[in-house]
């Protein structure tokens, strides 16, 4: 029984911060109709932000750890806005696939400069919040994941209340829903897709960073497969829909877990992707989407 | 309208046969110096391992050169990476083999592109030595692939008996990297000789090469509760293991094989790998002259760096190359490979280096324990 | 009797490969390896072109494919040719018969999973279409990665030296002419007119679904092919290096060289195949300059680098 909540609480963890990483590709989606391949390599600049300015604030102390967070947050936001800038904007319009493809080609570019810059050797990153193990029984908790489950949960809290509070996520959602009509009364839309990049890619740093905390070791190539599974579990959820995006997170950060305490531990990248292919042939819409019929 | 394509295609293959033709058969190699090639993984994933061994083999043949050289001619070292991919070694090789005509290959430090270079040396009829490649099949493929260490079966086997005798750890829990084939094979033969004295492997679990989370696997290893945690990888991930394994709260230690011996074992594992113990090739503490003095060189020539197993065994494969050339007396691809099997009790840095009928040296190990932060001798396993 | 043009530019291609085969010993190997590795790379991204450029299905899993060629030719010819001929070593007819077969074994067994691929995904369009496909081709690649028979992490090694500059540029030859005439057929207009309107397609009374699951299966039929000539190249195969990021470096060749447009496709093969070897010795820059590469290409000039004929925004 301990060892099924351990895995319990292993997998929340793990479910958490796919769940950061899977809103940021919902949002986008939902406003734009692709997928942002590059969302995962921002995910991965946030993690060596984090890692750069973590040098600079004392270890472990509450407040090095939030400022390191925030700062982190930013420059992914502004990085994402200028990825849209410069690499997005001037193909909307034409077909999707190209915009597909040059996503590709940002997410490569982000992956070998930083290999480039950074080198490929992995790093430590530094313990940024304070760090202390709770014992009930046999079960450990570390504060790290108690911290990554309590800053997911706040910042989707939080996602939800600017989506749904706001003007500007009411813009959002009606850019979502028909573009051309949300231009026609009055919808600033460069305004709003920047805006969706920044805080997709704003969640995909903080997703960075708690990632690093968890799993110390920070490399240029760490955010592809978090960024394949994190995309999984957006379908899983229904692509477009928020709270569908952090339930398919968790589903599949459990998922993940228990496959890998199993003897079929090696399989456990291949789960994300099995999973991928059956809700894509079966239920395209996910769980919480809506199933649009295309119409001529 | 549009190309006449199905008119430019035999035009397109033969004017490929046309720019191939200047290719043929290189000038003849400018014979006044040796040329020996190298190929490691100098960036990449396990530039670690790569950038040691060079440094080890660069000073040998410095060394070497400032003597000089061999049979009167100096040695030109050759380097190629691979940056750690696999697919590139097999290029790489075939590139010095054919363009830079090298007389003799050293690499490559993992035992998986030692084993993808190892048929076109072979086929090339070009001697090969690995510095550190513990997987047997490395010199299985053929007589001219040598390797100056030991085997992970005599590797295997020395961290079974370790963990009987100095651990007193009858019950074991395995974390092996299935994507690797040097974990494989070490966890194979220390499965075999464990079960065989007498042990009990009370959880077998698996992971890949690029992992991060291993909480899933390590909470399984905790509930079957093992006097120890065997973890023949490499370090980038055992590293994150340890860290792992003691934040779930597991304080039995952690052992595993050469994979292991990096610096960023201690930076990224920091306390977590206090108190755990790996075999190795070689320490910087033993006492000999021959060590004590590579040392010294060594960091007088890299900064006051302290030299690891890799770079020992860079050199040493350098160092034997050089001593078969001398006793064959030619470069001859022939002679040169029977001087090299014929190699004994050739007084390595790593200790006495013999080829044996398999082309594998019979050497001792060393078993290594991370205490206070650094890497501390506990005992020598004589083969 | 007069011959088709096609028919005798594939002769002549066949002869020409047989030809310069025959004074391949006196070949530089590096370089001998280099023109193997592009025609590997021409099959693979003349074949990837037929799905994703001529019938607009956007494929990311095409190195799955490859690896199936790959791993069960390979098996062929280590595990059942010596059953075949004993431990004598196979003479020169007999063993290019075995590496015949163990290519074409390797090209079916592709072209089947192919076919169990493109099935169910065929209801998918773009971005999920590449999704299911790269998830696809990881899944392949896992597996590999666990079957101790074929090596599993240890890679699949001791594969014969069987591939030729014969054998492989008659497969390119014989690549380009059935994609070539397949595409340029009346049947094959299918191929084009589901990649410009499906829904008009369907509307007039094409079997799409039929059209998509044929380029899928031949598509996957010669990288399969491709993927044992590989094998039979470097004599050891890893699961590793049929991963995405290969499916994306042959995607890169399908882009840079115009979706749709064949001849591009093959000049940007050889290209790219070419620009590591030349640019070996800053190689850590390669990838970086690729995906600029990409990005400008698709900003600037998305019918590909080397298409001549199709306008801007016809893809």
């Amino acid at each position: 029984m301990t060892e099924f909540l351990q895995q319990l609480i292993n997998g929340l963890s793990l479910g958490a911060i796919y769940a950061l990483l899977a809103l940021g590709y919902t949002m986008v989606y939902g406003v734009l109709r692709f997928i942002n391949f590059a969302h995962a390599d921002v995910f991965m600049i946030g993690s060596f932000a984090g890692y750069y300015l973590g040098q600079h604030v004392p270890a472990g102390t509450l407040w090095g750890g939030m400022s390191v967070l925030l700062a982190a947050m930013l420059i992914c936001a502004v990085l994402g806005v200028a990825i849209e800038r410069f690499a997005y904007r001037p193909l909307r319009g034409g077909p999707t696939l190209n915009v597909l493809i040059t996503a590709i080609g940002v997410s490569l570019l982000l992956e070998n400069g930083g290999q480039l810059v950074f080198g490929a050797t992995p790093r430590t990153f530094p313990q940024i919040f304070p760090f202390t193990r709770f014992q009930f029984g046999h079960l450990i908790v570390s504060s790290n994941q108690l911290v990554v489950i309590a800053v997911a949960a706040f910042l989707i809290a939080a996602l939800q209340l600017i989506i749904y509070r706001t003007r500007m996520g009411m813009a959002m959602r009606a850019v979502s829903l028909n573009p051309k009509a949300a231009q026609l009364v009055g919808v600033n839309i460069n305004t709003v897709i920047a805006f969706t990049f920044a805080l997709g890619s704003a969640l995909a740093g903080a997703g960075g960073i708690l990632y690093s905390m968890n799993y110390p070791s920070i490399d240029p190539l760490m955010g592809v497969m978090p960024g394949l599974k994190a995309f999984t579990a957006a379908i899983l959820g229904g692509i477009g829909n928020i709270p569908g995006a952090a339930l398919g997170g968790l589903i599949l950060g459990g998922a993940e877990t228990f496959i890998g305490g199993s003897q079929f531990s090696t399989y456990k990248d291949a789960i994300a992707f099995g999973i991928l292919i059956v809700i894509l042939l079966f239920r395209p819409s996910g769980l919480l989407g809506r199933r649009t019929i295309e119409k001529v | 309208m549009h190309f006449p394509l199905r008119t430019l295609a035999p035009f397109t293959l033969l004017a490929l046969a046309a720019v191939m033709l200047p290719g043929c058969k290189p000038k003849v190699a400018d014979d006044s110096v040796i040329r020996v090639g190298e190929f490691a993984s100098l960036t990449g994933k396990e530039a670690a391992f790569g950038q040691s061994s060079h440094k080890g083999t660069v000073l040998a043949i410095e060394e070497l050169n400032a003597a000089g050289g061999v049979l009167g001619k100096k040695i030109d070292l050759i380097s190629e990476d691979n940056q750690s991919k696999p697919g590139e070694s097999s290029t790489i090789v075939k590139k010095l083999i054919t363009r830079d005509q090298v007389v003799a290959l050293l690499g490559e430090v993992a035992s998986s592109r030692s084993l993808e270079a190892a048929p076109i040396a072979q086929a090339a009829k070009i001697p090969m030595i690995s510095p550190s490649s513990t997987n047997p099949a490395v010199t299985a493929t053929g007589d001219c692939i040598f390797r100056v260490c030991f085997i992970d079966p005599f590797q295997g086997t020395a961290l079974a008996k370790f963990a009987l005798s100095h651990l007193k750890a009858k019950r074991v829990a395995v974390l092996t990297s299935v994507s690797s084939a040097y974990s494989v094979g070490l966890s194979k033969y220390f499965h075999e000789e464990f079960l065989k004295d007498g042990g009990d492997i009370v959880a077998d679990l698996k992971y890949s090469e690029g992992d991060k989370d291993f909480n899933a696997q390590l909470t399984t290893i905790r509930a079957a509760k093992p006097d120890a945690i065997f973890v023949p990888g490499y370090y980038t991930e055992v590293a994150l293991i340890a860290k792992q394994a003691r934040e779930l709260g597991i304080t039995v230690p952690l052992f595993g094989g050469d994979g292991w011996e990096a610096p960023e074992l201690l930076t990224i594992g920091g306390k977590a790998v206090e108190g755990c113990f790996y075999s190795t090739h070689y320490s910087p503490d033993i006492p000999t002259e021959a060590v004590q003095t590579f040392v010294k060189k060594f960091r007088a020539r890299y900064n006051g760096e302290t030299p690891d197993a890799m770079a020992a065994l860079g050199y040493d494969s350098a160092m034997v190359l050089a001593d078969a050339v001398k006793r064959a007396g030619t470069t001859d691809s022939a002679k040169l490979r029977d001087a090299i099997a014929a190699t004994k009790d050739f007084e390595g840095v790593t200790g006495k280096t013999s080829i044996d009928a398999d082309r594998n040296a019979s050497k001792a190990a060393v078993i290594l324990e991370v205490k206070d932060g650094k890497f501390t001798f506990v005992e020598s396993v004589a083969p | 009797m007069r011959l088709p043009r096609q028919h005798l530019a594939l002769a002549a291609g066949i002869l020409g490969a047989v030809i310069v085969s025959l004074f391949s010993n006196s070949l530089d190997a590096y370089l001998l390896d280099v023109a193997l590795g592009i025609g590997i790379n021409i099959i693979l991204a003349v074949s990837l072109n037929l799905v994703n450029g001529h019938t607009g299905q956007f494929s990311l899993g095409h190195a799955g494919f490859m690896s199936i060629g790959a791993y069960l030719s390979a098996a062929c010819t280590v595990f059942i040719g010596p059953q075949l001929f004993g431990s004598a070593a196979p003479g020169a007819l007999a063993q290019n018969l075995l590496f015949l077969g163990a290519l074409l074994v390797g090209g079916l067994c592709a072209a089947f999973a192919g076919l169990l691929v493109g099935i169910p995904s065929l209801r998918l369009k773009g971005d999920y279409l590449a999704l299911v496909t790269l998830g696809f081709g990881e899944i392949i690649r896992v597996i590999f990665q666990n079957i101790d028979k074929l090596g599993g992490a240890l890679g699949f090694n001791g594969v014969p030296a069987y591939t030729t500059f014969g054998w492989t540029y008659t497969w390119v030859a014989l690549t380009i002419f059935t994609v070539t005439c397949l595409v340029n057929s009346t049947y094959g207009r299918g191929f084009l007119a589901t990649h410009d309107d499906e829904i008009a397609s369907e509307s007039i009374g094409l079997n799409t679904t039929r059209y998509k699951i044929t380029a899928f299966t031949i598509g996957a039929f010669f990288a399969g092919v491709a993927g044992g000539l590989f094998a039979h190249l470097k004599l050891s195969i890893d699961p590793r290096g049929f991963d995405f990021m290969r499916s994306i470096e042959i995607v890169v060749m399908v882009i840079l060289g115009g979706m749709g447009n064949t001849l591009g496709v093959i000049l940007a093969a050889v290209l790219l195949t070419l620009l590591p070897e030349v640019l070996r010795p800053i190689a850590e820059y390669r990838m970086v300059l690729y995906s600029f590469l990409l990005i400008v290409l698709m900003i600037a000039r998305p019918q590909g680098l080397l298409n001549f004929r199709l306008g801007k925004n016809r893809l």
